[in-house]
């Protein structure tokens, strides 16, 4: 061996768990010297990239949070080198979600209000929370009339026998703010109509989950906050083996840092090359037959593709490979340029040049979440009001009317190549990316001032914009099904979906009926005045209550099949309603009763969607999600 | 194995409404139950006499409640398997787990306190759970997986395994083939297995030697991507380069009578200013400190609420086995895999993976390996870290005929080393079977040599 002690270390790495890691992306040398694992690349992306950004404490509010930066020491060639870099304690516990959603994530988990609106058992709220509180979230409200007796201690985990006859919300908030001495966390035992009663009630919360059963009427006042405040609102039924949860946004809730994966994102421009790109190459290729072997083996893939579609344009009439033949034949090309009477037998360079044709010589085109944001009204007219998301998006599409093409992401893939080589391409992008953010900026100022905006849009909110802008998500968040007694769901323009869902056999709309179904029963049961506990099904009679909850499921179903207009033979209707009545009859088998692995299940999808939508990263559930634990299956609805 | 009474349980009106809920859905039967599934008393007693006599139920945890590579994730598998086992109704756990608690633990791993900081986790997490939910019995064990031997595994009726090292799933589940007695019923031990990586997880149950196993499923975890040393060592074009170099060379030339401990700020930011100063010679920008540790340290990004999805999954799956109470993943024939990924929305994936019939460890047939006849052995030996569907690193190598090379005692290490040079095909021969052993596994995997042409 070259290097066996090298190797040795390698050895002594533990090998490590790894999902999905898409096989492509191993790169097999073929140097003689041995591959190392190199860790990350898969979420490089996600890591900050440069220092500045990666000073956790300077996001955070001042005066609450350690802001202590990271200072570049002056002296690189003391021998023993003060220990400046480490990390601040609130950096080390949130080290590996930092690595997902990063500073400015956090900081607006700590920012954010939750209210828990508990109820029934009451146990997929609490696990939701502890996922909450675990990540630092800034602040918790557990709502719960409710006492504890006997059966909370058979699935609840933060409770204790000592608690028994205390308030729920009192033990359940205490027990989980020891899971985190930054979180804070109150409780309240009013019922929730005399704390509804109250108009101003739900306005110090950024976020709040209802868990059913709950009455139908006041689940519509919740609605009704979110729909006049824009607050999010979880609505959250878990029953049993299975659970359901909707979520209602925002009917404009945008999101600019969706976390795409980073193959999908290369957006190198071979077809389009600005002028110091195309010079770049010129002057990397000149002379490409004569180079010596080693200079031949590294000039960047990048550029040698614009070198050979500079060829195939002089043959071509100036016209780039555009079908999938030209493609081929051009892939054809490339591989010819490379060298066998090497060592290994070919060149490197090469391959990558050659792998890369189909992927990357492809024109720009604009995906539909960004011609969606585009085009929708809140971009073309603006006001003194919009929301800057909504500015920069204007601006974007003006740049985009302007160029055909998005601003430059401006990020380059790692690939064989001298290092001084490299880094001037990926200067060339980055140069062309900053151009074109200023091009951007300009627009954003200038419709400011059209506007009369006095606050200027941060420099760094233009720029993450046009960083992500192919991969921009708007969700035109919407209110949730609420069965009010004797009414059916209005499916809107959704119905036609919801129809052709019901004879997939990979769709859960089904369940959802049941679970609509479900609610349907406890409005229709629950009477009663201020404080009155619900009735849910199964609770006594199972069999009389899974006739009445079946037909409730029918009917709705007929009913989502008239609003739709769409038809479905009678052997089809057969068969969903064969299903429904399965998912009926396990419903009403639990009698209102929580297993404690599918509340825990659940909890944690919950606070994944809670976290997604407090920090605005990733995309979140639109609107609703079913989960099996028979099948152990999952569906998302848009419904 | 006890005849401890508990009173909270099994006596007086309290016990009964404290497995309420858990109680309704067992005595009724369900759509999708077994028709001949008895509901109510035979099912309850089962469940409660397992949960008292401890003589007919026994559940194994293997924990990563937390290892030295999680140690500043949300928060390991282990805790949320350990908590939802104890609620499910199981009542006699055992936990096995060779760490001990660190103050950097404390915020995640919600089972463990200021005070416990140095105490081994298998032993607070235990003392934990017993106290939240009284009548359970929790035994820890301190200590690894392979301390243990098969009559050790043979008491349990089932493993869970939150393991985060593919070495140790791979030596657990080649242990419970192994342990398989066809004469024998009570030999076969469904494992269930969770992982998790950020957003993504998956959750799947073996019926040792009747469905998948962890090798069949071996090629689903590729290997990490390379990157080739000469790379790092002259033409570096990434921050990680930068921090490799430090990590693998600078450190070796430079302080090479230090072992290197990952968790020591100051070798940390040794490494990190080492980076920083090579990646400013070569104008590439974002090293970090951050980045640094997550390279060196291999850290793999976790959250609390991916590990609550994994861990419910598998002690759901646990339960349904135990109980009957509705179909469970991993019966011969149906899906036996879910796969779970929620950084765009919520997507499953649940599906059957099909046995091998060339598992090395399940199947009977050995697995073809394609090498090429002109490389040297040791190169044939360096690869087999790497290849997806081998994965050994230290392996002993030997065919029906000869010892090709032994790792290991140092004289045969000595005889079989000068093989190391020759050619595969001074060697062997164009599809003969070798056996290949390494010290990280149990077992012996077939594999049959297949010359590139």
């Amino acid at each position: 061996m070259a290097a066996p002690q090298y190797y040795d270390i390698v050895q002594a790495r533990e090998g490590r768990d790894v999902l999905w890691r898409p096989k492509a992306e191993v790169r097999r040398s073929k140097c003689r010297c041995m591959n190392l694992p190199a860790v990350l690349w898969s979420f490089v992306g996600a890591l900050p990239t440069s220092s500045q950004e990666c000073n956790f404490g300077s996001s955070l509010r001042p005066g609450r949070h350690e802001t202590r930066a990271l200072v570049i020491p002056q002296d690189m060639e003391s021998p023993t080198p003060p220990i400046l870099h480490g990390p601040t304690s609130k950096e080390k516990k949130y080290d590996r979600q930092l690595r997902l959603w990063a500073a400015s994530g956090q900081a607006a988990l700590e920012e954010s209000r939750l209210l828990l609106i508990n109820s029934g058992p009451g146990v997929v709220g609490i696990e939701t929370l502890k996922n909450l509180v675990l990540p630092g979230v800034g602040h918790f409200t557990i709502l719960d009339s409710g006492i504890i007796t006997e059966a909370d201690l058979g699935v609840n985990f933060f409770l204790e026998e000592q608690h028994l006859g205390g308030y729920r919300a009192e033990h359940t908030c205490n027990l989980l703010k020891e899971l985190n001495p930054d979180v804070q966390g109150d409780f309240i035992t009013d019922h929730i109509e005399s704390f509804l009663s109250n108009q101003l009630a739900l306005k110090p919360y950024t976020l709040i989950m209802v868990t059913s059963p709950v009455k139908a009427e006041i689940l519509a006042q919740i609605s009704s906050h979110a729909s006049t405040t824009g607050t999010p609102i979880f609505y959250i039924h878990c029953v049993g083996f299975y659970a359901q949860f909707s979520v209602h946004l925002s009917p404009s809730f945008p999101i600019v840092d969706t976390h795409p994966d980073p193959l999908s994102t290369q957006d190198l421009r071979l077809l389009t090359p600005w002028p110091s790109l195309l010079d770049l190459a010129r002057r990397k290729t000149t002379g490409l037959e004569q180079m010596n072997e080693h200079d031949h083996g590294h000039v960047p893939y990048v550029l040698l593709l614009l070198h050979y579609l500079d060829l195939w344009k002089a043959e071509h009439d100036g016209q780039a490979p555009g079908n999938y033949k030209d493609k081929t034949a051009f892939r054809e090309s490339v591989a010819k340029g490379a060298r066998t009477n090497t060592p290994e037998g070919g060149e490197e360079n090469y391959d990558e040049a050659v792998a890369a044709v189909l992927k990357s010589l492809n024109p720009p085109s604009l995906g539909s979440g960004v011609r969606e944001v585009f085009e929708a009204a809140e971009c073309q007219n603006l006001t003194t009001q919009s929301a800057s998301f909504w500015i920069i998006a204007h601006a974007i599409s003006t740049f985009h009317k302007t160029h055909s093409a998005l601003p430059l992401p401006g990020s380059v893939p790692d690939m064989k190549a001298q290092s001084k080589d490299y880094i001037e391409l990926q200067n060339t992008y980055k140069t062309k990316a900053r151009h074109d953010i200023g091009e951007v900026t300009e627009n954003v100022r200038a419709i400011e001032k059209q506007l009369g905006r006095t606050s200027q849009i941060e420099d760094s909110e233009i720029e993450a914009f046009c960083k992500g802008a192919a991969h921009i998500k708007l969700v035109r968040g919407r209110p949730f099904h609420i069965m009010m007694p004797g009414q059916m769901p209005a499916w809107g323009d959704r119905a036609k979906f919801a129809a052709l869902s019901l004879t997939d056999p990979d769709s859960l709309v089904l369940l959802y009926i049941a679970f609509l179904a479900y609610d349907s029963f406890i409005s229709s049961h629950t009477t009663g005045g201020l404080g009155s506990a619900s009735v849910v099904p199964g609770e006594n009679n199972t069999e009389s209550d899974v006739e009445m909850m079946a037909s409730m499921a029918y009917a709705i179903t007929d009913d989502l099949i008239q609003q739709s207009g769409i038809a479905m033979s009678a052997s089809e209707q057969t068969v969903a309603k064969g299903k429904i009545e399965q998912y009926v009859r396990e419903l009403v088998r639990a009698g209102g009763s929580e297993l404690h692995n599918i509340s825990s299940l659940a909890g944690g999808l919950i606070a994944q969607e809670v976290i997604k939508v407090v920090t605005k990263q990733y995309v979140p559930v639109d609107n609703v999600c079913l989960f099996d634990g028979i099948m152990s299956k999952s569906s998302v609805l848009r419904l | 194995m006890t005849e401890e009474v508990m009173p909270d349980r099994t006596t007086g009106p309290e016990s009964q409404q404290r497995w309420k809920y858990l109680d309704t859905i067992l005595s009724r039967p369900g759509p999708f139950t077994d028709p001949d599934w008895e509901p109510g008393p035979p099912v309850r007693s089962a469940l409660q006499s397992a949960k008292i006599l401890c003589s007919c139920l026994y559940m194994i945890f293997i924990a990563c409640i937390h290892t030295l590579i999680l140690d500043r994730g949300a928060g390991g598998l282990g805790c949320e398997i350990l908590k939802n086992l104890a609620l499910s109704g199981f009542k006699d756990i055992h936990v096995i787990d060779m760490d001990t608690i660190d103050v950097s633990n404390l915020n995640r791993q919600f089972l463990f306190r200021q005070a416990d900081v140095g105490k081994p986790k298998a032993e607070v997490a235990a003392k934990f759970v017993e106290k939240r939910v009284k009548g359970v019995k929790i035994t820890p064990f301190c200590g690894k997986i392979q301390d243990k031997d098969e009559d050790y595994y043979l008491q349990f009726t089932m493993v869970v395994c939150g393991l985060d090292s593919v070495e140790a799933r791979r030596w657990m589940n080649a242990t419970l083939v192994g342990m398989v007695d066809e004469n024998n019923p009570e030999s076969m031990k469904p494992l269930i297995d969770g992982g998790t990586e950020g957003f993504k997880g998956q959750a799947k149950v073996i019926f040792p030697t009747m469905t998948s196993c962890i090798e069949c499923q071996l090629d689903m975890n590729a290997p990490r991507a390379a990157v080739p040393l000469c790379t790092l060592a002259t033409i570096p074009r990434q921050p990680q380069h930068c921090i490799e170099w430090a990590h693998i060379i600078a450190w070796e030339e430079e302080r090479k009578g230090d072992s290197l401990d990952t968790d020591d700020p100051e070798h940390i930011t040794w490494l990190y200013q080492k980076a920083l100063k090579r990646a400013q010679e070569f104008n590439i920008p974002g090293v970090t400190y951050s980045m640094t540790q997550g390279v060196v340290k291999n850290i793999i990004p976790a959250i609390a609420s991916t590990n609550a999805i994994v861990a419910a999954s598998c002690c759901n799956e646990a339960f349904k086995i135990a109980t009957n109470a509705n179909p469970f993943l991993g019966f011969p024939g149906t899906n036996n895999y879910m796969m779970y990924t929620g950084d765009a929305g919520v997507y499953t994936y649940t599906f059957e993976h099909m046995k091998k019939d060339d598992c090395p460890v399940c199947g009977n047939l050995a697995k073809p390996l394609v090498v090429d006849p002109d490389s040297i052995l040791q190169d044939f030996i360096d690869s087999l870290a790497e290849r997806p569907e081998a994965q050994l690193k230290k392996p002993t190598i030997r065919s029906e005929e000869k010892s090709i090379y032994y790792q290991s005692p140092p004289a045969l290490e000595q005889q079989t080393r000068p093989n190391l040079t020759k050619k595969l095909s001074e060697l062997l021969t164009d599809g003969e079977e070798v056996a290949i052993s390494d010290p990280a596994f149990a077992i012996t995997f077939k594999f049959k040599l297949i010359f590139k042409s």
